[in-house]
């Protein structure tokens, strides 16, 4: 493969990678601190996606829809968290795992009944629509290099919060010693509806930004969701850095098999969560 | 014929740059109780669990019987002959002790999940696995309490079983982790008897907080603190060593 | 809850006469609709192996139905009908083989990894079948004939006649419950109860977990394997869809709607889970609105609802109310 073409699969295994790792930080944060799974994750992302659509017709620019999405799936599942969730941090895993289950019928027909079933498209705006020229007739998107920087500046932001702020630390202690941090006077509550927050946060804006290029269709939640579970087991439930090591590698062999040897590419990625089950049955980064 | 069951040499275990057992070599003979004891956090149930294979360690050697186990899994070395009792209750709650001990017995039997005999035998019915559970069962005094759910009896009678479940596992050492753990005076008076009973059978490991238990069944004692072993002798001579004295005993029997 | 109570078995056993006579007195249409529910009771069972006895929460089982249907599928020629002697066979032992290698991955692990890589694994499988014209791709396969079940050229049984296969699905299940229930307390159904209630104790006890996991896994992938080779034989046609995730979570559904760990449960629950799932699919219309159509609204409402008020299922909410210890001498 020459160099523009490689060039071109580096940078899209980059983007798939870090639009993964938007979800699986959610998913694994959300697991790791208060011990709950949630198969509906995709369907924050297809909320997004949606509201993508929606808003950036009604209000006329991605920029704002992205605003005010954000704030509405946020809300969307804060008040989810406040309803359901936090009744099922101390219940089996076999029962969240039923309870969203039923949400994901629940929001495919809701979406059915706001949306119908049709494939929408997103626009791109106008400012993100050129192309950066590699060569004579090869060039790339710009919009897919804001895709991979939002995505970066998300991932530093969440760093920064969790390992620097008092918030972080707060949430740290929550994960480590739920009794303790409360004995201390830590508002466990809040930090927990904070978290679901910001994984339901991610997952939008996830779905938002990856609407001009997937467009946005009934079922997208379910299929980035199979991708997300491959990337948390993989990296190892609980450690955010070990979602983002996991998201670039699962970028990097999906993009690079369906190139290479596109015959078997729909398996190359479970087939490298079978060699990482093999070496390590609890991901690579265990908490 | 040795009467040596169990050596380990120079046991240590790091988490990170923590070494919470560092260095730490005994020995266990037949017919003899070697009690291990310490303040909280010396490492005593860290140094049980590195024996008893529920944590590999991270430099040294344990010998069991003459066979090295050092690294096995907890399976492999209680197939071959080290039965553990745990300090926090370890046991089937929602089973009878009867259950309780006859799955434990059970164990005992060769293990071929995959033959379809072990998948149309009766469990109540074979007579063997019932005659080692009936006699587990009637050392640990539970007899008249077969049929009542693991769950719902006292605590004594729980350590009783976790004992009971050990015992059926024919073990050669036994390693007892706190059996006295929680229990009120006649209570802890019955066990005492019971692991009496058992010694001159078995090597015995035990990790106990209760002094006086200690000095009325150990025939050695380890003193550790801080992960390390700081002295080791029999009862008399660690009671009159002025460094444990000074780091543990001072406070309790000057 | 392992021992079921007097009340609930004369209950059971009078609910099994009542299936004994349907046939003949039920019309062709309901005769095949309990068929069916007779075949994902199988496979309810199959899971309940898995869940309600070892306590594996597989969201992947339904890879195995899948499986066996695909296995017959390629196994029925296309211009006359194979034996159900050689079809019935290799359908079983294909879903068992997969599930033996997959389960061998995936039996390492614990907890929530577990269900998330069964998941993965099945979502595989379903992934290599969609995706490839070759295995009928996202379109299907026919089984373009039912199997012969023949002695010789002594036509045994036709399974083209639907009170036939009615008859001949009740007696699998019969079969599966009995197997099931015998192994139950059988030195390995022991066995993964107690690895249910504490693994750790039991591998201190001695027990190689990793095996007997691996075996429940095999076994129970290779009943699924069964329930999907009926269901092929019955409906004639096998896609996707019958080894995806919605389908596996159906099973937990009814697992858990009818009480886990006793199979009698699992059967009760296929039944429960359907009938409600055919009691959405034909509510009326209401004023402008067809209630039918957005069933799956009604269904995961449902879902959430029992997970939320009645958690151990149905038989469960009986055992609640006369408070029996949950194991006991028989």
């Amino acid at each position: 493969m020459d160099f523009p073409t490689f060039l071109i699969q580096l940078l899209n295994s980059v983007q798939y990678g870090l639009l993964l790792f938007m979800l699986a930080a959610g998913l694994t944060l959300i697991f790791g601190i208060m011990g709950v799974v949630n198969l509906a994750h995709g369907s924050f992302y297809m909320l997004g996606a949606y509201l993508a659509y929606s808003l950036s017709g009604l209000l006329g620019s991605l920029t704002l829809a992205l605003m005010v999405g954000t704030l509405l799936a946020v809300a969307f599942g804060l008040a989810l968290e406040w309803l359901l969730f936090r009744h099922f941090y101390q219940r089996d895993h076999l029962d969240q795992v039923l309870l969203t289950f039923g949400l994901i019928y629940v929001f495919e027909e809701l979406r059915s009944m706001l949306w119908g079933d049709d494939v929408h498209g997103v626009a791109i705006p106008a400012l993100l629509g050129d192309a950066i020229p590699l060569t004579d007739n090869l060039s790339y998107p710009v919009y897919r290099l804001f895709m991979s920087a939002v995505c970066v500046a998300l991932a530093l932001g969440l760093y920064l919060l969790i390992s620097k702020t008092r918030l972080g630390m707060k949430i740290r202690a929550g994960a480590a010693n739920r009794e303790m941090a409360e004995a201390l006077g830590i508002n466990i509550k809040l930090i927990h509806a904070i978290v679901f927050a910001i994984g339901v946060g991610l997952a939008a804006v996830a779905g938002m930004i990856a609407a001009p290029v997937s467009s946005v269709y009934p079922n997208m939640g379910s299929q980035v969701l199979i991708m997300c579970f491959v990337v948390v087991v993989i990296g190892g439930i609980g450690s955010v850095r070990g979602a983002l090591v996991a998201a670039l590698l699962v970028g990097l062999v999906d993009t690079f098999g369906k190139v290479l040897l596109p015959a078997v590419s729909g398996m190359l990625v479970y087939m490298l969560m079978a060699a990482v089950l093999l070496w390590k049955p609890e991901g690579l980064f265990k908490q | 014929m040795s009467d040596t069951l169990l050596t380990a040499s120079g046991l240590t275990k790091r988490f990170g740059g923590l070494a919470a057992v560092n260095n730490v070599s005994l020995e266990l003979w037949r017919d003899r109780i070697h009690a291990v004891i310490g303040p909280n956090g010396a490492g005593k149930s860290t140094l049980a669990n590195l024996l008893s294979g529920d944590l590999p360690p991270t430099s040294g050697e344990v010998c069991l019987g003459g066979v090295d186990i050092t690294g096995w899994s907890p399976e492999r070395i209680s197939r071959q002959g080290l039965g553990r009792s745990y300090q926090k209750t370890n046991i089937f709650p929602p089973f009878t002790v009867w259950d309780n001990v006859r799955l434990a017995a059970q164990s005992r039997q060769p293990q071929q999940p995959w033959n379809p005999w072990a998948w149309w035998q009766s469990a109540s019915k074979s007579i063997a696995i019932n005659d080692r559970a009936t006699r587990a069962i009637e050392l640990s005094g539970l007899q008249d309490r077969r049929n009542a759910i693991a769950g719902a009896i006292s605590h004594g009678e729980q350590r009783q079983l976790e004992i009971a479940m050990t015992l059926a596992t024919a073990p050669q050492v036994l390693l007892l982790d706190e059996p006295l753990a929680g229990m009120g005076v006649a209570e802890a008076q019955r066990m005492v008897e019971l692991l009496l009973k058992l010694k001159p059978h078995h090597a015995m490991l035990l990790v106990e907080h209760d002094m006086d238990a200690v000095f009325a069944l150990a025939d050695h004692l380890t003193v550790m603190v801080n992960g390390q072993a700081i002295a080791s002798g029999t009862p008399a001579a660690i009671r009159s060593n002025a460094e444990v004295q000074a780091a543990y005993l001072g406070e309790e029997h000057a | 809850m392992e021992v079921l109570p007097r009340s609930v078995r004369l209950l059971l056993v009078l609910a099994l006469a009542a299936l004994a006579v349907f046939p003949f007195v039920g019309s062709d249409f309901y005769v095949q609709m309990v068929t069916r529910m007779m075949i994902l009771a199988i496979f309810a069972m199959s899971l309940d192996l898995l869940q309600g006895v070892s306590g594996l929460v597989s969201l992947g089982h339904a890879a195995y139905f899948g499986l066996a249907g695909y296995a017959l599928a390629f196994l029925m020629p296309q211009n006359e009908a194979a034996s159900v002697w050689l079809t019935l066979p290799l359908s079983v032992l294909a879903a068992g083989l997969a599930a033996l290698v997959i389960g061998f991955f995936v039996v390492r692990t614990h907890g929530i990894y577990f269900i998330m890589v069964t998941m993965a694994f099945a979502q595989m499988v379903f992934f290599l079948f969609f995706d490839n014209k070759v295995l009928g791709g996202s379109d299907g396969l026919y089984v373009n004939f039912r199997p012969t079940v023949n002695l010789g050229t002594w036509a045994l049984l036709d399974l083209d006649n639907k009170k036939t296969l009615y008859l001949v699905t009740l007696g699998a299940m019969l079969l599966v419950y009995g197997f099931l229930r015998r192994l139950l307390w059988s030195p390995f159904g022991r066995a993964l109860a107690g690895i249910r209630v504490n693994e750790h104790r039991m591998r201190a006890l001695g027990f190689a977990t990793f095996g007997y996991k691996l075996v429940a896994f095999t076994l129970a992938g290779a009943l699924a394997g069964l329930a999907g080779y009926l269901w092929g034989v019955q409906t004639g046609y096998i896609n996707p869809e019958l080894m995806g995730f919605h389908m596996s979570a159906h099973a937990i559904m009814m697992v858990i709607l009818g009480g886990m760990g006793n199979f009698a449960g699992a059967i009760v629950g296929a039944f429960g889970f359907e009938l409600v799932l055919h009691l959405f699919k034909d509510l009326p219309q209401v004023g402008s609105v067809q209630l039918g159509k957005h069933w799956q609204l009604w269904m995961g409402s449902f879902i959430v609802l029992v997970v939320v008020f009645a958690p151990r299922g149905l038989l469960g909410l009986a055992g609640w109310f006369s408070r029996r210890p949950e194991d006991g001498d028989v």
